[in-house]
């Protein structure tokens, strides 16, 4: 699909002006320079009790850019672009690399790595202008009614919105790199507060969206599914401190193979902060867990033709059957660590890093309350809170809400007490993974198992 | 979410602007002067189809960031990010549009984008705003100017003494982060008013290694500072403690779980408090009735021993505001006094709704944000217990000294906070160092519980950031030695005995 005759002016104009900026570095001394120009464009409207609350709409152009001079390293962002505000920034930043050591691993990638050609991932939505500011407070309303009508307890509401962004942006290096973007976004949120007799107080809150207007569910089933994430943990108590067998729903789950994406980032292992470092080739989990990092999903929430380098993406199994078989690497963890890179550079521009694309967990094949069957006395975990990490020693610990699971039933709501224990360990005691798998984040997950976990609670 | 100086009390009485000293043509590196007459225009647009207030905020942010890793200057780099942010309140709805330029045409355009929330109601001839110059309050901080390469030998300092604690110490990274903000805002209903926020941040993180483990340790500081700040607090004592907590942490063992007394030290813990009752108190919160604390205004809500403060107005305070993000100046807020609720915390939305005046506590990451009512420097008054005593009344408990972060559900009021460096406390003594934990409670329950409270109130070290509706901004956290009779301790070790 072409992109419409709008996106592709403001693409042509983003490409001039980085032209003439690299220019400009070539002019001041800079051997090389990588930059990102991004231009928003985003509306976003909230309702509270039935009425409007706030409409806002922007516009924004940045700059990121990273330059190479006498092999030393400086970066620099801006949102004033006009030449007589960025020129000064400009020099001063090339000052400023001569502070920064020089670094071998700084100079560009082999231009023989540069994407030449990427696959059209469907990430744009011409009609997403459709959703103008009436329709969005509309949809809000109608997500908002639904949510505060779906049961009497539902007492209070925290407000829906609705919201669209589009984003174009490029990439220019001085190595002759042009690459575009252009990409939409969707969202539309509830959250309400429901209470019981007892005066248990609980928020639920639901958000759906996506690359594309079509990927908005129908905004009653938005209220009604914050409103049932409000009412399902009321009463809510800690249970008694043991170990027992843990059930991750799938959003729940999502955050732990959040975490394995930060112990594969290339910075981390370079430095020896993740615990995985040392692990290439070795068992790291059980034989249930493949995990996956793939850039060209059509729709993906992080999907990308060519990473922050300019580098181009595919699709890598990093955990494969539990057997750890790679690393999410940029040029410069690639070097250090002497391995080829592997298109996982985000950012761009600026500020270069290793980053996930979409990451998730295989789904397996048995359906979620599979996962239940079986389990005598266990705790299906709904919602983490906290941050709790430590990617150097795989530490873990979070406070959590849930449900007590008894003889393969979900029975009473579980709140205040934390689960702990080591990722490593947690990653080899998963004994089961189900097949509710949606890739609705860009860390993405099915639920699965844990054979057992400490939960402290009373 | 995510301070030295002491609090100081200060007086309540709300400052008056009239011997404010008129600032003129700031410097062309920071924010430009303001046209008073262009902003006459831009009030008038914004207020042209209607509505009852409307507000410019302009803002011009610099920053100069260096990360020094093993002794060499790692990264090195500038920013800048400039625009307005205009807000227009018509009928109970807000308007919000931003222009990343000082120039006419994209300030009036985004004008009359805020202005579209009014559309639907009757047009008002355009009122004619005239503004004068801005003001700036007596207590803002002049603008500082922080040199890169005294921030880089600076950080060489910081790296060589961390090294030179101990042996064991295997990596250094230290970074510091300088940041200028320079503010004005001009409302509809009041004197303009400038403000100038410096911010500055250490972060220093070491590895110690023993035996093939290896455990990390990390502190920081900074403040509403330049690099003066480091005249008062030497740069090598960061990295002395840094290296000691990554050395303790060699020999950390696995925490109990279970419920248990709690002793949270001095300084840090003030993020329980943030987690705990803050929150609760923003009155946003209140207003959507989503806050465990909504209708609990002169009711008791915790230990007698509580008396809970916000000041945006401590001296050189990581949270700390000459003018708010909406152009008030704040005044401290006492939110708790001895285990009473007596106040929460208005941004002007909040405070509209409720009918009293704002008092300072609206802020915005940017000005490409709306403003949210936010907490600033916020702390627990002292007490009188002795803090040797606190710790010999607990017979096994945990003794919590760093923390790396903490969150709550605001309305069931739980929270999680996470500690990184803790000790077991055994019949009255600290004993073995603890691995990584989180501590999990109810906020009201939990202040209920403050059962000792010690004379030794200090301020964070200036690196908290607090984290709301995806908008950052820098706070100031402060709490003397408390108990908590009961908290739930998230480690791995069962305790033996009955449960």
């Amino acid at each position: 699909m072409s992109l419409p005759r709008g996106s592709q002016v403001l693409l042509a104009g983003l490409q001039r002006r980085a032209t003439q900026i690299l220019g400009e570095l070539r002019g001041l001394g800079a051997e090389h320079a990588e930059l990102r120009l991004e231009h928003g464009q985003s509306l976003t409207v909230s309702v509270r009790d039935g009425a409007l609350e706030q409409l806002a709409e922007a516009q924004s152009l940045s700059l990121s850019l990273r330059l190479v001079c006498g092999g030393r390293v400086a970066t620099v962002t801006s949102s004033d672009l006009r030449p007589a505000a960025l020129s000064p920034l400009l020099t001063r930043a090339l000052e400023l690399a001569r502070l920064a050591k020089e670094d071998p691993q700084a100079e560009p990638p082999a231009p023989r790595l540069l994407a030449r050609r990427w696959p059209e991932l469907d990430l744009f939505d011409a009609t997403i202008r459709r959703l103008g500011a009436d329709r969005a407070i509309r949809l809000a309303l109608l997500a908002e009614a639904a949510a505060m009508q779906a049961d009497p307890r539902v007492s209070s509401s925290g407000g829906a919105s609705c919201s669209r962004t589009v984003s174009h942006a490029l990439l220019a290096t001085s190595g002759g790199f042009v690459g575009p973007f252009a990409g939409t976004r969707v969202g539309l949120r509830a959250q309400v507060v429901a209470e019981d007799a007892a005066g248990g107080r609980r928020s639920g809150h639901y958000w759906s969206g996506g690359r594309h207007l079509a990927s908005l569910e129908p905004p009653e089933a938005v209220g009604r599914e914050a409103a049932s994430r409000a009412l399902r943990s009321l009463g809510a108590a800690p249970i008694a401190t043991g170990v027992y067998p843990v059930v991750f729903s799938a959003e729940a789950a999502a955050g732990v193979i959040g975490l394995v994406s930060h112990c594969l980032l290339g910075d981390a292992v370079a430095r020896q902060r993740s615990y995985l470092a040392r692990r290439l080739g070795t068992r790291v989990a059980s034989p249930l867990v493949t995990i996956v990092d793939d850039p060209l999903r059509a729709r993906g929430p992080a999907s990308r033709g060519f990473d922050g380098e300019g580098l181009a993406t595919r699709r890598r199994v990093l955990v494969r059957r539990g057997e750890l078989q790679g690393f999410l690497l940029d040029t410069a963890s690639a070097r250090r660590l002497d391995l080829p890179p592997t298109g996982s550079a985000g950012g761009g521009g600026g500020q270069v890093h290793p980053s996930a694309s979409n990451f998730y967990l295989q789904p397996g094949r048995r359906g979620p309350r599979a996962l239940l069957a079986g389990v005598r006395r266990g705790l299906f975990v709904r919602a983490t809170l906290g941050f709790g990490f430590d990617p150097g020693t795989g530490h873990f610990s979070r406070g959590v809400e849930g449900v007590l699971i008894e003889d393969g039933q979900l029975t009473r709501p579980v709140a205040e007490v934390t689960i702990s224990r080591n990722l490593d360990e947690l990653l080899r005691g998963i004994d089961a993974v189900a097949n509710d798998f949606e890739l609705r984040t860009a860390i993405a997950s099915p639920s699965f198992r844990v054979d057992e976990m400490t939960v402290a609670g009373r | 979410m995510r301070g030295p100086a002491t609090p100081r009390q200060c007086p309540t009485r709300r400052r008056r602007l009239i011997d404010s000293k008129i600032v003129d043509s700031p410097s062309p590196a920071g924010l430009p002067a303001i046209d008073a007459n262009l902003v006459g225009r831009l009030l008038g647009a914004a207020l042209a189809a209607g509505g009852e207030y409307a507000e410019l905020f302009f803002e011009h942010r610099s920053s100069l960031h260096l990360a020094l890793e093993d002794g060499r200057v790692r990264s090195v780099g500038a920013g800048v990010d400039a625009g307005v942010g205009i807000r227009v309140f018509a009928g109970g709805a807000v308007g919000f549009a931003y222009a990343e330029s000082f120039e006419a045409g994209p300030m009036l355009a985004a004008a009359r984008m805020a202005a579209r929330v009014a559309r639907a109601r009757s047009k008002a001839g355009a009122p004619r705003w005239r503004a004068a110059a801005p003001q700036v309050p007596a207590t803002a901080p002049a603008r500082v100017a922080v040199s890169p390469a005294e921030v880089a030998a600076l950080l060489r300092r910081v790296d060589r003494a961390a090294r030179a604690a101990s042996s064991l110490v295997v990596r250094v990274d230290a970074s510091l982060a300088a940041v200028q903000r320079e503010i004005v805002v001009a409302a509809s209903d009041a004197p303009m008013l400038r403000d100038v926020q410096p911010l500055l941040r250490l972060s220093v993180a070491a590895v110690a290694e023993r035996g093939g483990r290896r455990e990390a340790g990390s502190t920081g500081g900074g403040g509403r500072f330049g690099l003066e700040y480091f005249a008062q607090r030497s740069a090598e004592s960061f990295g002395v403690e840094a290296a000691r907590i990554a050395v303790v942490n060699l020999d950390a063992r696995a925490a109990p779980a279970g419920s248990l007394p709690v002793v949270l030290a001095p300084g840090d813990a003030g993020i329980w408090l943030h987690e705990a009752v803050g929150h609760g108190l923003e009155a946003d919160f209140i207003r959507k009735r989503s806050s465990s604390y909504s209708g609990r205004e002169g009711q008791r809500v915790a230990s007698p021993r509580v008396t809970l403060v916000d000041d945006a107005r401590v001296p050189g305070g990581r949270g700390s505001l000459g003018v708010d993000d909406e152009g008030v100046v704040p005044t401290r807020h006492l939110l708790i006094d001895r285990g009473v609720l007596r106040g929460l915390l208005h941004d002007r939305v909040s405070a509209r709704s409720a009918g009293v005046a704002p008092a300072g506590a609206g802020r915005r990451q940017s000005f490409r944000d709306v403003p949210l009512p936010r907490m600033s420097n916020t702390w627990l008054a002292a007490g009188e217990d002795d803090p040797e005593d606190i710790v010999r009344s607990v017979r096994l408990g945990v003794y919590a000294a760093r923390f790396s972060g903490g969150q709550v559900n605001i309305a069931s009021g739980d929270f999680v906070f996470a500690v990184t460096e803790g000790y077991l406390i055994e019949d009255g003594r600290l004993t073995a160092p603890l691995r990584g934990v989180h501590l999990i409670g109810n906020g009201p329950a939990a202040l209920a519980g403050v059962s000792m409270v010690g004379p030794d109130l200090e301020m964070s070290e200036g690196t908290w950031t607090c984290t709301k509706e995806g908008q950052n901004v820098p706070v100031g956290v402060g709490m003397p030695t408390v108990k908590i009779d009961r908290l739930t301790v998230g480690g791995t070790a069962i305790a033996e005995g009955p449960r």
